[in-house]
């Protein structure tokens, strides 16, 4: 099995900016890849998961770094962030669109730049793809059953999600830890998620995630010649601290498990489908 | 040189406007081809016999019997005939016509162009944006039927398009996981994203079939998978 898709290399890496570290998820890649872009003039307009109501997550158009900033972090919900894709040409009028999302969302812009039906004049102004690592997503009553329910936390006073180390991880806004394993989160993962053979964002010009890095860098693949590119400039501008990935601890051989994993388990899941006569995306 | 001819029934000319749209790639591809029929860009009086390609835009005015005879012409002429436009490939909002209209009050009766004759190629969208129809036609002209193929299944299985396939054949088969594609895709805003999921509104829906035809999870075509 090929488990992380095209790539050119990897490296580990993160943001040198105090601030965006301060607010992102892991090594801040994408908020310091957007906000470079944006101060470079390489990016007019990207699109983020904004933190709504109750952390909820809300797609949004950024044009600014505080946008960029107040957006930085993980969701562990669906933001349809290509729902606002068209109004980012449209409303926004923006030529050179930044993009970010889960493997399925990477899945969908590349097919919308391949078969753009319903997409008048967006394909040429998308600037940048990136992609985060995902091994499965929680529709929003999920991760409030999870937050709510299992670590006693309101979602008005969430400050941050994570996953690691085989728990799910919930920082309040007071200073309380608390966690949940990890397989006791199962049931709540949307199900579409179980058809997913995607863990690196296979298909992005940058896919970025935490596992393979230590605790606050993030493990980066630069994929295509947009991305190589674009990454260039970031390390040129200084905008990211870079190590070689052969150096860090635990390295792409934790990447490669999982990516493995996710393969295995919803292949079964995709051949058990088949079985029963149920439709894939084909 | 490639024969190509558009042909207009029950539409807009909103089809022809896309194409028009696409500047100078519209240079191209009439560069590449010999347009030997359009209403709007070319004075000539009939379609020509054998035409390799047919853009056909608009649904079939089945009360008129011009509209039928002018399809079933184009069937026979074209060796390519492509639904362009929602109109010819399911219908669209010529859908909900119901006659009794001024100037012609005993039309009332209005089939896709697919439903009518053998399509080969039917493109989606009101309108399909000027990148995709620029694209089936450079695909067409170099024969890139893998590109091609899932305009082909709309010709033969697509006519019936409506907001409702995101329901019944996505979010109802636990294959929806909420990119919104759907949604921007949605030239009526349609189709709202709640809780990660397109709503629709179906009054508003008029049946172009964008949405669906967008989303990742019915069609995935192996050929997006190859990036440089
Ligand atoms: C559902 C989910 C599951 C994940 N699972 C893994 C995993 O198994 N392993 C792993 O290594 N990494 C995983 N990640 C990625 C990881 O949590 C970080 O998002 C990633 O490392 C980027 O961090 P950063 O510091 O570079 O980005 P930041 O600078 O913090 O920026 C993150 C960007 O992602 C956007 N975003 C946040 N949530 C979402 C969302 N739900 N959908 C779309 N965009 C969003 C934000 O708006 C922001 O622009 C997952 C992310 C998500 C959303
Ligand atoms: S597991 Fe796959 S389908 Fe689910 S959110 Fe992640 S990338 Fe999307
Ligand atoms: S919901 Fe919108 S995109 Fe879908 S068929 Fe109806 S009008 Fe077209
Ligand atoms: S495009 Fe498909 S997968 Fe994406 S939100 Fe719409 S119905 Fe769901």
């Amino acid at each position: 099995m090929d488990p992380f898709g095209s790539y050119k290399f990897a490296i580990s890496a993160r943001a040198t900016d105090n601030q965006i570290r301060k607010k992102s998820q892991d090594g801040g890649i994408v908020s310091a890849a957007y906000i470079h872009g944006l101060e470079s003039g390489l990016l007019d307009g990207v699109i983020v998961a904004d933190k709504g109501e109750d952390f909820c997550a809300i797609p949004k158009v950024a044009t600014t770094v505080d946008e960029v900033l107040s957006a930085a972090g993980t969701k562990y919900t669906t933001s349809p962030n290509l729902s606002v894709l068209k109004s980012a040409v449209r409303e926004y009028g923006c030529d050179k669109v930044g993009f970010v999302g889960t493997p399925c969302q990477v899945q969908s812009i590349r097919k919308m730049l391949k078969y753009p039906i319903g997409y008048r004049h967006v394909p040429d102004k998308i600037a940048l793809v990136m992609g985060i690592f995902c091994m499965e997503n929680f529709p929003y009553n999920g991760l409030k059953t999870i937050i709510e329910e299992h670590c006693g936390i309101k979602m008005e006073d969430v400050a941050k999600t994570d996953i690691g180390k085989g728990k799910f991880w919930v920082y309040s806004k007071w200073g309380d830890v608390k966690t949940i394993k990890l397989k006791d989160t199962h049931p709540y993962e949307q199900h579409a998620c179980h058809v997913c053979m995607d863990y690196t964002a296979e298909l992005a010009d940058i896919s970025t995630g935490s596992v393979g890095s230590p605790d606050g860098w993030s493990t980066i693949f630069i994929r295509t010649a947009k991305g190589e590119a674009f990454y260039k400039a970031m390390e040129e501008a200084g905008v990211i601290e870079i190590k070689n990935i052969d150096d860090v601890k635990p390295g792409l051989g934790l990447v490669e498990k999982l990516a493995n994993s996710k393969k295995e388990n919803n292949g079964k899941e995709r051949a058990h489908r088949k079985e029963i006569g149920l439709p894939l995306p084909y | 040189m490639v024969k190509v001819a558009h042909v207009q029934l029950s539409s807009c000319c909103g089809c022809l406007v896309s194409l028009a749209d696409t500047y100078e790639k519209l240079l191209d591809v009439l560069g590449a081809i010999d347009l030997v029929y359009s209403q709007t860009l070319a004075d000539v009086k009939e379609v020509p016999d054998d035409v390799d390609i047919i853009l056909l835009e608009g649904s079939v005015c089945l009360s008129d019997h011009h509209a039928l005879e002018t399809a079933l012409a184009c069937r026979e002429k074209a060796k390519i005939l492509v639904a362009l436009g929602a109109c010819a490939a399911s219908g669209n909002i010529t859908r909900f016509s119901r006659g009794g209209q001024m100037s012609k009050p005993v039309h009332d009766a209005f089939a896709p162009l697919t439903e009518v004759v053998k399509c080969d190629l039917a493109i989606p969208g009101c309108p399909p944006s000027p990148e995709s129809i620029v694209a089936v036609i450079t695909a067409a002209l170099e024969g890139d039927m893998d590109y091609l193929e899932p305009y082909a299944e709309l010709a033969k299985y697509g006519s019936e398009a409506c907001g409702c396939d995101l329901i019944v054949k996505v979010i109802n088969k636990s294959l929806c996981m909420g990119c919104g594609a759907c949604a921007a895709a949605c030239p009526t805003r349609a189709v709202s994203m709640e809780c990660g999921r397109p709503a629709i509104d179906k009054e508003i829906c008029i049946k172009c079939g964008a949405c669906s035809v967008q989303c990742p999870r019915i069609r995935f075509p192996e050929l997006i998978e190859k990036i440089e």
